[in-house]
C-alpha cells in the first residue's frame, strides 16, 4: 500500500517537474529571443556606427585632398612655400 | 480509488441481480436518447472537420499556399564591410561605404508595368531597360542598377513597383584617386581584389559574411530574426607604409616632370632608408581608381614593381663598392679614362668627353664608362657580379606586390669581358626602379640590405650586411660629388640639405638593339648624405622634348620632392649656407623682440 502511495507521489512530482520545465522552456526560449533581438540591434547600431565613420573620413579626405589645401593656400590666401633664401635656420 | 472498486463492485453487483430478475430490461438501457445525441455530436464533428479539410485543401488552397510562402523560414546572408586601407598615418587609401543594389524579379513585373519612373530616378533608358526585361522574362533575378546611394533605394522603393528589391552591398571608394591607383589596384564590384594591394591582401582585407535564420515576408523583407547561424566577421583594416603626404608630392612632381618632358612613362619610388618601408611609388601613366571607364589596361600596372629597365650610369656605385671591398681600389687611386674611349674584345666603350685622370670618385662624379670598366675589368668578375646579386638584383625585394619583376643578372658576363664592363655601367643587366632603390638603400644604411616594405612596420628590421659600412660611406661621399656643380647631378641638389646620389641615361632597347634616339632618365639618390632618411629612385621613360639626360630630367624631380619630403618628416637641415643659421639661445640681440 505504501509503495503504491509513493509512486502516486512521485508521479505528481514530475508531472509537476514536466509542467516547470515546459514553462521553464517557453520562458528561456522567449529570453534567447528577446536577447538576439537585442544583439541584432546592437550589431545593426554598429554597422551604422562603422558605415557613417567611413563615410566622414572619406568626407573629411575630400576636404582634406593635398591638391584641394594646395589650390586654396596658393590661389585664395595667396600663400607659398618660401625660397631657399628666404629662410634664415635657428639653432637652440 | 477504493472507494470506487467498492462502488463499482457494488454496481455489478446489483446489475448482475437485475440482469437475473429481469432478462427483458437488457436491450433497453434508461436513456437511449443519450447514446444518440453522443453519436450525433461525433458524426457532427466528424463532419466538421472534414468540411474544414475540404475547405482548407480544395476551396482556399491557393490562399494558404500564399500564407505558407509569406511565412518562410530562411538562412539569410549577413554582407560584411572589407577592410580599409590606410596609410602610414592612418589617412584612408580605401574606404568601403554601404550602398543598395536594386533588383527586379521578371516573373512579377508585367508588361503593364509603368517603370518609367523607375527609369527616370535611375536615369536609365526606358526603352532598353524594357528590351533588358524582355529578354530576361525567364529569370527571377535582374540587376535594374547597382550601387546607388541608399537614399535613391528608398526611393526608388517608394514608387511600389511590383518585383522590384534593394540588396544591401559596399561600394570601394579611393580617396586618393589617380595618386596612388597603381599601388593600390582596385577591388571589382563584388570586392574582390584585382590589382595592387587590394590582390595581395585580399584574404585579409576580406570579411566573411554571417549567416542568419530569419522568418521573412513575401517581399522578402526580414520580419523576425530567430537564430544566428555563423557571426560576420567583417575585413581586417591595412595600414600601409607609404605616406599620403609624400605621395601626394611625388605623384604631382613626376606627372609635372613626364607632362614637360613629353615622355611615355615614369615611376618614382621613397624609400625609409632605415626601415626598407616604401614611403610612396607613383607611376605615369596612372588612372581613376574611381572611375574606371575609361582606365587604359595598360594603366594600370605598377610600374616601379613590374616592369625593368637597364640602370645604366645608375649602376657605378654598385660597382665602385665592390672595388672598395676587394681592397684592391682605394678613393684615392688614379684611373687613366684618355683618350675617352677604350676597345674591349672589338667593342667600343664610349665617355662624352675625355676626362684624362680621375680618382675612383671622380669617375662616379663624371659618370666615366672608360673609368668603370677599367676598374670592373680589374676585379674578378664573380666577385662583380657577386656584388650585384647580394645588392638585390636579379631577386625579388620581398614585397611581395603582384606581378614584382625580378629583372634579370646573367651569369654570361662571367666569361665574357665586354659584357662584365658594359655591366658596370648598367648595361645587359635589368632592374625594377624598387629594386634599384633598395639596393641604393644598402648604402644609405651603412651597408645592410634590408627587405622592402608595403606595410607599416614598427618593429626595427633586420637585414643583411652586403659590404662593410666603411665602404658604404666611401660610395656616399663619391656620390655627394655627383651633386657639386662639376658632377652631372648638380640639379638634384636640395637646399640646406646635403645629396648623394648617381644620374643615369640609357639609351632604350628596341627591336635589334638600343635604339640611338630613345632614352630613360634616371636618378636615384638619398637624402640628407651624412645620416640618409629618405632614398629615392627616379626614372622617366622616352623624354621626347630635346632634355634626355638623367641630370636634367630625373635630377629635377629628385630635388623637388625631397625638399617637400625634409620639410614634411621635420628632417633638420645639415648643410646650410652661410649667414643663414642664427644661434638663438636666448641672448637680448637675438631674443623675442618683436613685441
Amino acid at each position: 500500500m505504501s509503495a503504491r502511495r509513493d509512486f502516486t507521489v512521485i508521479t505528481v512530482l514530475l508531472f509537476a517537474a514536466v509542467l516547470a520545465s515546459a514553462i521553464g522552456l517557453v520562458y528561456s526560449k522567449h529570453q534567447s529571443r528577446k536577447l538576439f533581438v537585442e544583439l541584432e540591434q546592437a550589431n545593426a547600431r554598429i554597422v551604422s556606427l562603422s558605415n557613417d565613420w567611413g563615410r566622414l573620413q572619406l568626407e573629411q579626405s575630400a576636404w582634406s585632398d593635398h591638391g584641394r589645401i594646395e589650390r586654396i593656400a596658393r590661389t585664395r590666401l595667396g600663400m607659398k612655400i618660401p625660397d631657399a633664401n628666404e629662410v634664415i635656420f635657428i639653432k637652440p | 480509488m477504493k472507494a470506487a472498486t467498492k462502488q463499482g463492485g457494488t454496481a455489478r453487483g446489483v446489475n448482475s441481480r437485475t440482469l437475473k430478475t429481469h432478462p427483458a430490461n437488457t436491450a433497453r438501457p434508461l436513456m437511449p436518447w443519450r447514446r444518440i445525441a453522443v453519436l450525433v455530436l461525433f458524426c457532427a464533428a466528424v463532419a466538421m472537420l472534414a468540411g474544414r479539410a475540404l475547405d482548407m485543401q480544395v476551396l482556399h488552397s491557393a490562399f494558404f499556399e500564399r500564407q505558407g510562402d509569406a511565412r518562410q523560414l530562411r538562412t539569410v546572408s549577413i554582407p560584411v564591410h572589407r577592410g580599409d586601407i590606410v596609410d602610414r598615418n592612418g589617412e584612408p587609401f580605401a574606404v568601403s561605404t554601404p550602398v543598395s543594389s536594386l533588383w527586379l524579379n521578371p516573373q512579377e513585373a508585367t508588361a503593364s508595368t509603368d517603370l518609367s519612373e523607375m527609369a527616370k530616378l535611375l536615369s536609365l533608358d526606358p526603352a532598353r531597360l524594357r528590351e533588358k526585361i524582355e529578354s530576361n522574362r525567364e529569370r527571377e533575378f535582374m540587376y535594374l542598377k547597382r550601387h546607388v546611394s541608399p537614399e535613391v533605394a528608398q526611393q526608388a522603393l517608394a514608387l511600389h513597383v511590383p518585383g522590384v528589391y534593394q540588396q544591401h552591398e559596399f561600394r570601394r571608394y579611393y580617396p586618393a584617386g589617380e595618386v596612388a591607383a597603381n599601388v593600390i589596384g582596385f577591388a571589382d564590384i563584388d570586392d574582390n581584389g584585382q590589382e595592387g594591394i587590394e590582390l595581395e591582401f585580399d584574404a585579409w582585407l576580406k570579411g566573411t559574411p554571417g549567416k542568419k535564420r530569419v522568418i521573412r515576408d513575401r517581399l522578402g523583407r526580414a520580419f523576425d530574426d530567430v537564430e544566428r547561424i555563423s557571426t560576420a566577421q567583417p575585413g581586417k583594416t591595412i595600414q600601409l607604409s607609404l605616406d599620403k603626404r609624400l605621395q601626394y608630392l611625388t605623384y604631382r612632381t613626376l606627372k609635372a616632370a613626364v607632362l614637360k618632358h613629353g615622355a611615355v612613362g615614369g615611376s618614382a619610388v621613397v624609400l625609409d632608408a632605415e626601415t626598407g618601408e616604401v614611403l610612396a611609388i607613383v607611376n605615369q601613366p596612372s588612372f581613376n581608381a574611381n572611375d574606371r571607364g575609361q582606365m587604359r589596361p595598360d594603366a594600370t600596372r605598377n610600374r616601379a614593381v613590374t616592369d625593368v629597365f637597364e640602370p645604366g650610369s645608375t649602376m657605378k656605385p654598385l660597382t665602385v663598392a665592390m672595388a672598395l671591398e676587394s681592397g684592391r681600389w682605394k678613393p684615392w687611386y688614379k684611373v687613366e679614362t684618355a683618350p675617352g674611349y677604350m676597345r674591349v674584345l672589338g667593342n667600343t666603350i664610349r665617355d662624352h668627353r675625355n676626362y684624362g685622370d680621375l680618382d675612383v670618385g671622380g669617375v662616379i662624379e663624371k659618370s666615366s664608362n672608360v673609368g668603370i670598366s677599367k676598374i670592373a675589368l680589374s676585379l674578378d668578375a664573380e666577385d662583380q657580379l657577386g656584388m650585384y646579386r647580394r645588392l638585390g638584383l636579379g631577386s625579388d625585394t620581398g614585397s611581395g606586390f603582384p606581378g614584382e619583376a625580378i629583372g634579370r643578372l646573367s651569369g654570361e658576363a662571367l666569361h665574357n669581358d665586354f659584357e662584365r664592363a658594359s655591366m658596370a655601367f648598367g648595361y645587359g643587366v635589368s632592374v625594377t626602379p624598387l629594386q634599384l632603390a633598395r639596393a641604393y638603400a644598402a648604402f644609405a644604411a651603412d651597408g645592410v640590405l634590408k627587405p622592402v616594405s608595403f606595410l607599416r612596420v614598427d618593429a626595427g628590421i633586420g637585414g643583411q650586411r652586403v659590404m662593410s659600412a666603411e665602404t658604404a660611406r666611401e660610395v656616399r661621399k663619391m656620390m655627394r660629388r655627383v651633386i657639386s656643380d662639376e658632377g652631372t647631378g648638380r640639379r638634384a641638389a636640395v637646399a640646406n640639405y646635403s645629396v648623394a646620389g648617381k644620374t643615369g641615361t640609357v639609351h632604350k632597347f628596341a627591336a635589334g638593339g638600343y635604339a640611338e634616339d630613345r632614352y630613360m632618365s634616371i636618378f636615384a639618390g638619398m637624402v640628407p648624405a651624412n645620416d640618409p632618411r629618405l632614398v629615392m629612385v627616379v626614372m622617366i621613360d622616352e623624354p621626347s622634348n630635346g632634355e634626355h639626360f638623367g641630370g636634367e630630367v630625373a635630377a629635377p624631380v629628385f630635388s623637388t620632392v625631397m625638399t617637400g619630403a625634409m620639410r614634411l618628416l621635420d628632417v633638420p637641415p645639415d648643410q646650410v649656407r652661410d649667414g643663414r643659421l642664427v644661434l638663438d639661445s636666448g641672448t637680448p640681440d637675438h631674443g623675442d623682440d618683436h613685441a
